[in-house]
């Protein structure tokens, strides 16, 4: 809880909703007759209505990216260390906009939302949407809020992937994009892990296919185990092995299957806590987008190919103990911006914290961040002048 | 500018594609994108360099030299450039070929380390020549593979390499009657644009 709001806060925000008539076609083949996205902003959009910032969520996140919803809030939004003024994403100079994704649990539809056509919980009907999908009801939400180009758009990880997809989809609409411990497609190890966080939720007798709601119950236990799975490989070795290495609950082994080892009560907690804020379907429906996502399929796996109508500045930010979306994958998205010849920088930060780096203010990442949008900012300063001469 | 860097401005070609290795701060590149148009990429492996570069909005990608090139295609740019930091790698030579398999065309430049001043340091004083110039001594060079004018002439002649043409500049003194002459005694940098 802030006693007071801090200074290079956002302070108290207040979600916003927006209502959309016009279907929209999904890539499973269905369409959503209706929808409402939730959203937040952050600083103001100026007159040449320029200066916007898209944050596309992860896997787990929503769209409270920054300041507090209310003075007792415990935390700020998830990534509130960057979105801020005088911070990496600066809200004194940008207008900040971040949304919960379709089929999210925070607020727009999906699978925790009622459907309108059946007075029903959509639970387990709602249909499965895609990195595609999330990129087209963004660029609408954008024309609602009258944002032709946005200045940048930024994201981590599962955000990461709809920051290219923007790039690839929309070029003419953003300056520059941020593309932050992401792939260019899932590897088989990861869609393996999606595949055993999915199995433990469908496993959970509670699950009942996904219409646990009706049934009034949750698949507390497969959702909680989805995320410890889901926990361990956002962290790295060092960083479990500092934090808990073999520290122990009691002076002895127990010789029982209770807890023994302080990392297994972390686990438990983090497995439980989560199930109290986030949806078991949207998490099948978060992992299977993953999953999904290969812009490169459709230029037989040439993602230079893919990324030839990129018009943007590129920014693209690893980090060195990230096993989950290693190095070594940004660089595939780095190498074949090279190729296509876009404008395209790349840190690859040492990091100890694996892929949850991302989320950490680590000084030589929030430098190239601000450097970056410093730079963006600029040039949108120098063409808003151009344009008044 | 640097007079190495000033010579390699002249000699690159507009709107051509070059890969700068160990860009630093990316001063080259910032002005050959500015003033040739061209389409530049640096690699650093440097932080505060690399934030430098995203800072000025120069292209620039972390990379350790050390692991090679291989994730650039052959021929993929038109020039690779590398100034004063061949003699800080493992093994120059197969650098070298690395940045002819990956550029067609490629300017060296390297701190001839058979300039007057290193000879009489050494033949002299009989120490490893400190300078203003080189500033490290001998235990904590990055510099590890010195090479003079002459010697990289003879890699190039070994490896059946064309040197296109050559510069020598001592200091800030570029094209002196015998910087040309003798460029081996009296260049502090030589530069050479090669091919295969």
């Amino acid at each position: 809880m802030p006693d007071n709001i801090p200074a290079d806060s956002v302070g108290i925000v207040v979600p916003q909703v927006a209502h959309f008539d016009q279907a929209l076609s999904l890539s499973c083949g269905t369409e959503l007759a209706q929808y409402d996205l939730i959203y937040e902003t952050y600083g103001s959009l100026n007159a040449e209505r320029s200066n916007a910032i898209l944050i596309c969520h992860a896997l787990s996140g929503d769209h409270h990216a920054a300041g507090y919803h209310a003075m007792d809030d415990k935390k700020p939004g998830w990534w509130d260390n960057a979105i801020g003024p005088g911070k990496p994403i600066d809200t004194s100079r940008f207008y900040v906009i971040c949304l919960n994704n379709l089929g999210g649990c925070g607020g727009s539809t999906g699978p925790t939302t009622v459907n309108p056509e059946t007075n029903q919980v959509w639970g387990a009907d709602f249909p499965i949407v895609t990195v595609e999908d999330w990129v087209e009801s963004q660029a609408r939400l954008a024309d609602k809020l009258g944002i032709d180009t946005f200045a940048a758009i930024v994201g981590g990880s599962l955000g990461g992937m709809q920051v290219l997809q923007w790039s690839i989809r929309y070029p003419e609409r953003l300056k520059s994009a941020v593309i932050i411990a992401s792939a260019p497609k899932l590897s088989t190890q990861n869609i393996a892990f999606n595949e055993v966080a999915r199995q433990s939720i469908s496993r959970d007798p509670e699950f009942h296919q996904g219409d646990y709601h009706a049934k009034q119950t949750l698949p507390r236990n497969g959702l909680g185990l989805a995320r410890m799975l889901g926990h361990i490989t956002y962290l790295s070795t060092d960083s479990l092995g500092e934090k808990f290495g073999r520290t122990m609950r009691h002076d002895e082994y127990q010789y029982n299957y209770d807890i023994d080892f302080e990392v297994e009560s972390y686990l438990r907690y983090q497995g439980e806590a989560f199930t109290k804020r986030f949806d078991a379907n949207t998490y099948m429906l978060m992992t299977k987008a993953l999953d999904y996502f290969d812009p490169a399929a459709k230029a037989d796996g040439d993602l230079s190919k893919v990324l030839s109508v990129a018009k943007c500045d590129f920014l693209l930010v690893s980090f060195s103990t990230d096993w989950r979306f290693s190095p070594e994958r940004s660089e595939e998205i780095v190498d074949a911006l090279v190729k296509a010849g876009k404008h395209v920088s790349y840190a690859r930060v040492e990091a100890s914290q694996g892929h949850d780096a991302f989320l950490f203010p680590l000084p030589r990442y929030m430098a190239a961040l601000t450097g970056f949008l410093n730079r963006t900012h600029n040039k949108l300063l120098a063409s808003t002048n151009k344009g008044a001469n | 500018m640097r007079a190495d860097l000033d010579i390699i401005n002249e000699w690159v070609q507009p709107k051509s594609r070059v890969l700068d290795l160990g860009c630093g701060e990316g001063e080259l590149l910032s002005h050959i994108i500015g003033n040739k148009e061209v389409q530049g990429y640096g690699l650093e492996i440097d932080a505060a360099h690399i934030n430098q570069c995203i800072e000025n909005g120069v292209p620039v990608l972390e990379h350790d030299l050390d692991k090679g090139l291989d994730n650039f295609d052959n021929e993929s740019f038109d020039l690779v450039v590398m100034t004063h930091a061949l003699q800080q790698f493992r093994r120059p030579d197969l650098l070298l070929d690395e940045m002819l398999r990956v550029g067609k065309e490629c300017i060296i430049t390297f701190p001839n380390f058979g300039h007057w001043r290193n000879r009489i340091h050494l033949g002299l004083k009989g120490h490893m020549p400190v300078s203003e110039f080189l500033p490290y001594n001998w235990y904590d060079t990055p510099n590890i593979h010195f090479c003079t004018f002459k010697d990289f002439e003879t890699l190039c002649q070994e490896k059946g390499i064309k040197i296109l043409r050559s510069a020598a500049v001592d200091g800030q003194l570029r094209d002196r009657w015998w910087i040309k002459a003798m460029p081996n005694l009296f260049s502090e940098t030589a530069i050479f644009h090669v091919s295969r």
